[in-house]
């Protein structure tokens, strides 16, 4: 704790312990994602002053974690607003991130007192939600939009919080995409492994050898197929996003499908019905996860995902549902 | 890298004599849609605007305007079934109201 006009505050380092690394390892693979928060309020990095700048943040772990992680020997204060545990992006285009509730914290956590000064230090991308405008009028604070990557704090404030173009831009590294396919993939088995047994059930219905002959060299293959699409939608799909032909995620998903079901085929050298009712549910599957990646990606608007659901949802769902009636067809020919 | 978005979909427009040429616009854009010429913000790149409406929310004159929203297929889905929570942090909530019923 550290003692000021406005009372004890609490004081972080800079450096992560080997809990926090392991927490957000966790909440990559969605575990504990929704309730990894720290308290609200005010912090101190190292052993700020009355001089020192004043870094706000959302209160989701991880992105309270980057930030102070970002910044060693920095000496600052840390303003975590309440963002019901979401990060700052989400937050801003939810509003929580907000101009109401910043002005609001500042306040209800006394910093007044514990400042000289009347400068708040955002990211970038807290922006959609606060308005630096705004905050003057109400608070008599000046905003000044950061970088958007907290690993760019130093070097913005050591060039006079001058951010280069590249600080100012968000990009989708591979490094990125392939960090959020975890929860894509545990996210979407929730619903496949269900559907998983559901067809390895199946499988058995109308088979000339029986039922358990049916479930084993009918229904298993094709569960082992949805799980491969699973894996290409959720994993494959982010892995590979810049380089699968189209602009619309779900077209990406089609050509991704088509690519799954190719390389499905060649190793399950289905029965041709059979291999085609696996194309088609595959189609289906892997263009509806690519399609999802839209809220994870960093790119896509609003219009853009309506316009492409539009002809997607549709095309997505006849693909799984005749996929899956030419399945059940293909056991009464075999 | 080729990751651009679908063409004319954005709603994003600006009216130049609005403009004070502040270029707080183009400082938290964070897809460098905007520059600056003759000490006015002008739209340079239309499509790479992906609505998220920093520009707009930081705009002193109200010069910019944006439908903003989240490019996110499941918060659409979740808007059509009715949800207003989920396991995904998206709902298509207008900003700035609180939801209904809650």
């Amino acid at each position: 704790m550290l003692e000021t006009p406005a009372g004890p505050v609490p004081r972080v380092a800079s450096p992560l312990t080997a809990r926090d690394r392991l927490g957000g390892y966790g909440v990559r693979w969605g575990i504990g994602r929704m309730r990894y928060t720290v308290d609200p309020g005010l912090y101190a990095l190292g052993q700020p002053g009355a001089g020192s700048p004043v870094l706000v943040s959302a209160n989701y772990k991880l992105s309270f974690d980057s930030l102070r992680a970002a910044c060693p020997g920095l000496a600052a204060w840390i303003l975590v607003l309440d963002t019901a545990g979401v990060n700052v992006w989400c937050a801003a285009g939810k509003g929580t991130m907000g101009t109401a509730n910043l002005v609001g914290a500042l306040n209800d956590r006394g910093l007044r007192q514990v400042v000289s000064h009347r400068q708040l230090i955002l990211p970038q991308l807290a922006a959609p939600g606060v308005s630096a405008p705004q905050v003057r009028r109400l608070s008599g604070f000046e905003v000044v939009f950061g970088p958007v990557m907290a690993r760019d704090l130093p070097a913005f404030l050591a060039a006079g919080q001058e951010a280069t173009p590249a600080m100012r831009h968000k990009n989708f590294p591979l490094a990125e995409r392939l960090a959020l396919a975890p929860v894509e993939l545990v996210i979407a088995l929730k619903y496949a492994c269900p559907a998983m047994l559901l067809l390895f059930l199946l499988g058995g219905l109308g088979h000339a050898g029986g039922w358990a002959a049916g479930v084993w060299s009918k229904g298993w293959p094709t569960a082992l197929n949805l799980l491969w699409a699973v894996l290409a939608g959720a994993v494959l799909g982010p892995a590979l996003l810049p380089w699968l032909p189209g602009r619309a995620f779900a077209a990406k998903g089609l050509w991704l499908g088509l690519l799954a079901g190719g390389l499905a085929w060649l190793i399950g050298r289905p029965a041709p019905l059979e291999g085609a009712a696996w194309t088609l549910m595959g189609l289906g599957v892997v263009s509806f996860l690519v399609m999802n990646f839209t809220g994870a990606s960093t790119y896509t608007s609003l219009s853009g995902v309506k316009q492409e659901m539009r002809w997607a949802v549709p095309v997505q769902m006849a693909c799984a549902a005749l996929g899956l009636v030419s399945w059940l067809a293909s056991g009464l020919w075999a | 890298m080729g990751l651009r978005y679908l063409r004319d979909v954005t709603t994003l427009s600006l009216e130049a004599g609005r403009c004070v040429g502040c270029g707080l616009c183009l400082m938290v854009c964070p897809q460098a849609v905007l520059t600056m010429a003759e000490g006015k913000a002008t739209i340079a790149d239309r499509d790479a605007c992906m609505e998220c409406g920093a520009c707009a929310n930081n705009c002193p004159t109200g010069a910019i305007s944006v439908q903003a929203g989240v490019g996110c297929a499941q918060a659409v889905i979740n808007s059509a079934l009715g949800r207003t929570t989920g396991a995904c942090c998206c709902t298509l909530e207008p900003r700035g109201v609180p939801p209904a019923g809650q």
